[in-house]
């Protein structure tokens, strides 16, 4: 009985230290952060500078819930944030650090601290969107097409992405906008032959085994659904709808981008000359080839180049065999000016780096996004 | 009655909690990768103990044992560990914001640290004084970060020469270096005795 007693009394007082402690010690007085040398604004210290940042609408992108497992929240701190943490050391390159990259994370938020954000990263905002339309595209791959709430639309250019919060928990998944950026502009939906509604973008979404978030899409994502996302974010995108030809090699789930530049420049006319190389395992991979096609009819600036590099014998295929990147050498002759842009998993992306400079793209005019 | 300082010398050298008792391996296989967040650790560890273990042999004595509590001595050793380590890094972060960020990822594993929990444990058992319980604290951290910091300096040679098997590297290879160091460590046993 006085046992039950003394530890009941022990614990109240440790609870009773632990928040006069609470208290008194953990506000940390005025602090602010400086974003970019201009912008001063007045925050509560003692939280982590990504919690601080997305409190005050800066949405820097980050995948782990603020655990230092992604290495995603990468922002430059130009003043006081201390030394860099061991949990850092991994994620932060030398050069990164000599520019004071740190994981903002893993950066205590206490009296002043100066912070450079890119341009593109002070436009992402956080917005509310309901799913409207779940499509199946292939066996593990399915287009979600989210509608903005009344009045809101998204600014972004081909090629970006968004962040969506996956219910139930603090964690973020990037996913890259597959439809072209007109239709999510209110101004330009306005249009009266236009049939879309509300502002909407859509995704492309491959199952993964396992994947926290694909599994949620896959499995219980339904139309109706409220989904908050943080975005656009991203530096890969199409710059300009003029200029040379544009070399585009995609693969896996590197369809999406890839579709939302094809689309956006078809809207235009196609302005610019642009080849698409799309690389999947077999026949059942492969989607949207009709509406590639469709487009490679009408614009002689545009090819479509599928190349299978397991077809079964059920598949029936006629086309390009083996890696994509093996394909690209018979269809770009190594002249005149040329950009590319590549997205789909490492290992393409590295043969790709490898093959483009012999075909005339130099390493300075490639963009990738590699996932 | 063991005099202090011998307790000092034979917690750091003869009777070293890791290398001889092998308590605190999980966070010396994790913090052993660097010289510097090894001795990092080594410095919270010690730093924590020295606290924590004069105030648990208080508890014990002046509260467990007159009230005849003894058999909850684990719970209350483990909530005031816990509950100490928080109240540290909360005075760290207002009065040390220098110390704290150098320190403030170690703290929190501190809590999950058994080395701390057994010095509690070994103090109660060998039924301590006020200054024996404080000499063992403090040597016990410093054997710790001691053997902690050895073992990362071997690491990090290794990770120059590169030629660990692939099966053993990580945790398996660290084992192993903890093992020939234990061996080392005998070397220091005829220095003290205490049990």
């Amino acid at each position: 009985m006085i046992t039950i007693l003394v530890i009941g009394v022990l614990l109240l007082v440790i609870a009773i230290a632990l928040l006069l402690a609470e208290r008194f010690l953990v506000s940390h007085g005025e602090s602010s952060l400086t974003i970019n040398g201009e912008r001063v604004i007045k925050v509560e210290g003692g939280d982590s500078l990504l919690a601080t940042l997305n409190q005050h609408k800066l949405f820097v992108p980050s995948a782990c819930g603020g655990k230092a497992t992604c290495g995603l929240c990468k922002v430059q701190v130009v003043s006081g944030a201390g030394g860099i943490l061991p949990t850092e050391q991994v994620f932060v390159t030398r050069e990164e650090r000599e520019r004071g990259v740190r994981l903002a994370c893993q950066v205590k938020v206490q009296g002043h601290i100066g912070v450079r954000l890119p341009e593109g990263m002070l436009a992402a905002r956080e917005f509310l969107s309901r799913v409207t339309a779940v499509e199946t595209l292939t066996h593990d791959t399915k287009l979600v097409r989210f509608g903005l709430e009344d009045g809101d639309e998204l600014d972004f250019r081909p090629g970006q992405y968004v962040q969506l919060l996956v219910p139930g928990t603090d964690q973020f998944r990037a996913y890259s906008i597959a439809s072209p950026p007109s239709r999510a502009r209110s101004a330009e939906i306005q249009d009266p032959k236009s049939k879309i509604q509300n502002p909407e973008f859509e995704l492309i979404v491959r199952y993964v085994p396992g994947g926290l978030c694909t599994g949620w899409i896959h499995k219980a994502l339904s139309v109706g659904d409220s989904v908050r996302l943080t975005g656009p974010f991203g530096d890969f995108f199409l710059r300009g709808d003029e200029g040379p030809e544009i070399v585009a090699i995609g693969g896996g789930s590197g369809m999406a981008p890839m579709r939302s530049i094809v689309m956006h420049l078809a809207e235009k006319g196609m302005p610019r000359k642009l080849s698409l190389f799309f690389g999947a395992r077999t026949r059942r991979d492969l989607f949207y080839v009709d509406v590639f096609r469709e487009l490679e009819a009408r614009f002689a600036n545009f090819r479509y180049i599928p190349a299978l590099s397991e077809p079964r014998p059920q598949d029936g295929w006629d086309g390009e065999t083996g890696f994509i990147t093996q394909v690209v050498g018979k269809y770009v002759q190594p002249d005149g000016e040329k950009e590319a842009v590549l997205c789909g998993p490492p290992p393409m992306i590295d043969a790709a780096m490898r093959v483009l400079p012999g075909l005339g793209v130099p390493a300075e005019r490639i963009q990738f996004d590699k996932f | 009655m063991l005099h202090p300082l011998i307790i000092l010398v034979a917690a750091v050298f003869t009777h070293n909690i890791a290398l001889s008792y092998l308590i605190g391996m999980c966070p010396m296989l994790a913090m052993s990768r660097r010289v510097d967040t090894a001795a990092g650790m080594g410095v919270a560890v010690t730093f924590v103990l020295a606290l924590i273990g004069p105030l648990n042999w208080a508890i014990y004595r002046l509260v467990l044992v007159p009230t005849h509590s003894e058999v909850m001595a684990f719970l209350v050793f483990i909530i005031v560990i816990a509950s100490a380590v928080q109240l540290v890094e909360m005075l760290m972060g207002r009065f040390f914001p220098a110390l704290h960020s150098s320190f403030g990822v170690f703290l929190p594993l501190i809590t999950v640290n058994c080395a701390i929990l057994a010095v509690s444990l070994f103090v109660m058992l060998r039924e301590y004084n006020l200054w024996q319980t404080v000499t063992f604290s403090i040597g016990t951290g410093i054997g710790w970060g001691l053997a902690t910091t050895i073992i990362a300096g071997i690491r990090e040679r290794l990770q120059l020469v590169g030629d660990v098997p692939a099966d053993l590297r990580g945790a398996g290879i660290t084992m192993v270096i903890a093992g020939i160091l234990a061996l080392a460590f005998i070397g220091f046993s005829g220095m003290v005795a205490i049990q």
